[in-house]
């Protein structure tokens, strides 16, 4: 049932030589001609039919800057151990951190070993944490400081030379966007942006990318400067979940979907990311920034391109690249954005049996503070297949649970042999993918009431990807930094896509900055009321998920 | 919850399970599949165990059928476990007594789960053929284990010999992480292999099988070593450059040298029964390499198996000073050596 990844069966130390144009097959072929230029070399050891064997990276580092964060504890440094325990990692792998500590290199294997041991997935091996701890390093340095990235390149050469890393290395930049460009110019400064021949260099960002096309575009300009276009990965994690990369496999895979999943039948789609908490700490970062630009712009654009999109020819980074791309050129935004968008700030009140204060309570919350906590909108997409078919992304804090869902909505049936009385309580046909947590699908149709003449009414059918599944399958940051270790990027927004993405939002958030104020609604409850009247004025309503 | 059932029958387990499922609030099952094991007494709980754990990434129904011929009373006692910590499926433990030994298949055909595919595991010595055993005949795979007979080989011949698709074999799962990384060590260093050599514990039918892949997807003479193990060594793949080795002395911790690198550990530990299962549930299709690696079984090998290990070794070479070698083969010089080291490296 699981979307299997995408086969790559010869991606090697020269992995990112030129795709260019091309088909990634025909790209693929090309590069391996490259790579072993001159002989007719192939590995005779792999075969297309012996699926056992994995794809494991080659000899290869990651450098994690911000390593004391957050993030990088909770996600970055589990999901590194979690992959050497399944056999993921090359021999040899090397993990660096860089960050403004006063730490030796035990100090830094010490608050690994304490992340791995808390969050980790999969069992502590000892042999593991033997053969990943010897490749562990620590830079201690400021972003700025031209010593500390030396000392860093001394670092990688060394590990080069004592562990075989081959000069191929990841950096990870799990920092504020505003020490992008520095450490971005620090990389090029030092040399370390440019491996040699046969190596790789690649860097990975996290969100947020930009605040605007404007920004993202800046922001863009100064990676790129350094790093080529094939060398960078945006990390948007929902991508690495396997619900999402599910959605490929429920529609494309199967033959009960695919035609029905079009404007004749489906009446609008609905794609909620709710969270039940509220900024926390995070202030500093969220004032200004709010939940459309948030998770709008990435994630919930994201799963709207990958739940409208055409069949691709391929699996291949190229091909959904293509259709994803279409998918967000053709969005259209409503002509009234005040009726079909609505923003809200979360009042005070009771979250789940806690009593939480309001968003412009908040430490370091401005009071007259315009950010929104909770964003609606309603989007239509100019294809064949959907025009006509309302496709509304809403997200918010503080709301009733914690959830991530695309809901497909059907048309009503008509009820020729059915009476009003008999179908009073039947509602629309919906397929609902939930992405977290409690991953799985349900889909809603209607059943004959036992014991009536014929009523009928509304039932579910289950289908729970977490019922064991989710205790095995790997973690969406697992998969990702094995993509980019492998140099494989379908499951990576490239440039465009965030561009699209700001060119969509941004229209929406200079109607707000220049209309109103957010509506207020009260934590714990599912959105303010304006929420609910923008839907109903197109005689629709939210579901409750 | 565990619902035990004496001297029942099939349907009355197939109410019981509903039943009890209803109960638990969730009348709809999400098994991918249904794995029937096939064991003694004796082993039952350790299957059992395994199958559970391999169920928690591929939920299943798993119906472990234990015979028990030397009772005289024809029988059938079962063991309903429903959501309890075996795991996230159902268990159905049938005992079969007396004459009704013989006709498993009667009693878990009306158990199997509709549509989803069927899969048999022999956790113990297991049939010969295992497409015409009653368990194994409606499964689309049969996941046997040749190591668990006294001469495993044997018994891999004589599988060879009733192959149908669908038959695999643990000896052979368990060389997955070997191969992944042998194929990952030359990936990473392409270069024309000339020679391969690997040793293994004495007898281990893995250590045997994997030889027999490196010469069929090389195409080069390959030698074997046995010494005290545990499980497979070494294996070494003689290149123009000098050789690829993957040592692995100890069963946990190995090392990768390949010529002009740094050595670099590979945690390559031998894997539970629980995981050689998942792996085997992951896909349920005929493994066509396997079988075109059981057709190569019974081709002799051109160097006789070596021994290694120190005592061994120490005795070999106090009877034999200056033994010439009989294959004079290619890189004959090199590889002499590398399987000397390779020894040392066992000890």
């Amino acid at each position: 049932m699981s979307a299997q990844p995408p086969s790559s069966a010869t991606v090697g130390a020269a992995a990112d030589a030129a795709r260019g144009g091309f088909g990634d097959s025909v790209a693929r072929r090309l590069m391996s001609a490259q790579e072993h230029a001159g002989t007719d070399w192939s590995n005779p050891l792999r075969d297309a039919q012996d699926r056992r064997l994995p794809r494991i990276a080659g000899p290869c580092g990651l450098v994690i800057f911000g390593v004391t964060g957050d993030l990088s504890r909770k996600k970055l440094m589990p999901a590194i151990y979690d992959l050497a325990n399944r056999g993921l990692l090359p021999p040899g792998f090397a993990l660096v951190g860089f960050a403004r500590r006063d730490w030796e290199n035990q100090d830094f294997a010490q608050v690994v070993y304490d992340a791995v041991k808390e969050h980790a997935r999969t069992p502590f091996r000892d042999e593991v944490w033997k053969q990943l701890a010897e490749g562990f390093r620590f830079v201690p340095g400021e972003f700025g400081d031209q010593a500390a990235f030396e000392k860093l390149r001394e670092t990688i050469d060394e590990l080069d030379r004592l562990r075989g890393t081959n000069g191929n290395h990841a950096f990870y930049l799990s920092v504020p966007p505003k020490f992008f460009p520095g450490v971005v110019r620090q990389l090029k400064e030092s040399g370390l942006a440019e491996g040699g021949e046969n190596t790789w260099r690649r860097v990975i960002i996290e969100k947020p990318f930009g605040h605007d096309l404007a920004s993202a575009k800046e922001l863009n300009k100064v990676v790129n400067d350094v790093f080529a276009p094939r060398s960078v990965f945006r990390i948007d994690h929902y991508l690495g979940k396997e619900t999402v990369q599910n959605i490929l496999a429920l529609r494309f895979a199967n033959e009960m979907y695919e035609p029905i999943w079009n404007r004749n039948y489906v009446d609008h789609v609905q794609i909620t990311m709710a969270e039940d908490i509220g900024i926390g700490g995070r202030a500093g970062y969220y004032d200004g920034i709010g939940a459309a630009r948030d998770v709008i712009q990435n994630h919930l654009l994201q799963l709207m391109a990958l739940t409208a999109m055409e069949e691709p020819t391929s699996f291949d980074a190229d091909a959904i690249f293509t259709e994803k791309v279409k998918v967000l050129s053709a969005v259209q935004l409503p002509e009234d954005l005040g009726a079909h968008t609505v923003r809200g700030q979360y009042a005070k009140g009771w979250q789940g049996g806690e009593k939480v204060i309001g968003f412009l309570d908040e430490d370091g919350i401005a009071k007259d503070s315009i950010t929104d906590t909770y964003a609606a909108i309603k989007l239509e997409i100019d294809t064949r297949r959907w025009a006509g078919v309302p496709f509304y992304l809403r997200t918010g804090k503080r709301l009733g649970r914690r959830v991530t869902e695309i809901a497909v909505v059907f048309q009503r049936a008509p009820h020729l042999p059915f009476t009003a009385t008999m179908t009073e309580e039947l509602g629309q046909n919906a397929l609902v993918i939930r992405v977290q947590p409690d991953e799985g699908v349900t889909v809603r149709f209607g059943s004959k009431v036992p014991g009536t003449s014929m009523e009928v009414r509304d039932v579910s059918m289950d289908f729970q990807y977490g019922e064991a599944f989710t205790e095995s399958s790997p973690e969406a940051y697992e998969r990702l930094i094995l993509d980019v270790l492998l140099g494989d990027p379908p499951l990576f927004p490239r440039l465009e896509e965030v561009e699209l993405g700001w060119q969509i939002l941004d229209p929406i958030e200079e109607y707000w900055a220049s209309h109103g104020k957010p509506a207020q609604y009260e934590a714990g409850t599912w959105g303010p009321a304006e929420a609910d009247e923008m839907l109903d004025r197109d005689g629709r309503c939210w579901r409750r998920p | 919850m565990i619902i035990d059932l004496t001297d029942t029958s099939a349907s009355k387990i197939g109410a019981t399970l509903v039943q009890a499922r209803r109960r638990a609030g969730s009348p709809t099952t999400g098994a991918v599949l249904t794995l029937i094991v096939s064991t003694e007494e004796r082993h039952h709980y350790d299957a059992m165990k395994a199958a559970s754990q391999a169920a928690r990434e591929h939920p299943a129904r798993i119906i472990v059928a234990v015979a028990r011929p030397e009772v005289a009373r024809t029988r059938l006692d079962a063991e309903v476990r429903v959501g309890d910590d075996t795991g996230p499926g159902e268990v159905i433990v049938l005992r079969l007594y007396g004459e009704l030994s013989a006709h498993a298949d009667a009693v878990v055909m009306p158990l199997l789960l509709p549509d989803v595919p069927v899969v048999t595991w022999w956790p113990d010595e297991g049939p010969e053929t295992p497409k015409d055993d009653p368990l194994g005949r409606f499964a689309q795979r049969r996941i046997t284990d040749a190591a668990e007979y006294h001469k495993p080989m044997d018994k891999l011949r004589v599988r060879a010999a009733g192959y149908s698709p669908g038959d695999t074999d643990l000896s052979w799962t368990r060389l997955t992480p070997w191969r992944s990384m042998l194929a990952a060590a030359l990936d990473q260093f392409p270069r024309k292999i000339t020679g391969a050599a690997v040793s293994g514990e004495e007898g281990n039918p893995s250590a045997r099988v994997l030889a027999i892949w490196l010469r069929q997807r090389l195409g080069v003479p390959v030698s074997r070593t046995a010494d005290e193990g545990p499980g497979i060594t070494g294996v070494e793949l003689m290149t123009p450059d000098g050789p690829i080795a993957l040592t692995r002395p100890d069963g946990e911790l190995a090392t990768l040298s390949v010529p002009g690198q740094p050595d670099r550990p590979v945690a390559l530990k031998r894997r539970e029964t629980a995981e050689l299962i998942a792996e085997e549930l992951r896909r349920l299709d005929p493994d066509d390499v396997y079988a075109k690696l059981l057709k190569d079984i019974d081709v002799p090998f051109t160097e006789p198996l070596k021994v290694g290990g120190p005592t061994v070794q120490k005795t070999r070479e106090a009877a034999a000073p200056g033994e010439p070698s009989p294959a004079a083969a290619v890189a004959k010089g090199k590889r002499g050596a590398s399987v000397d080291g390779t020894g040392k490296g066992a000890s």
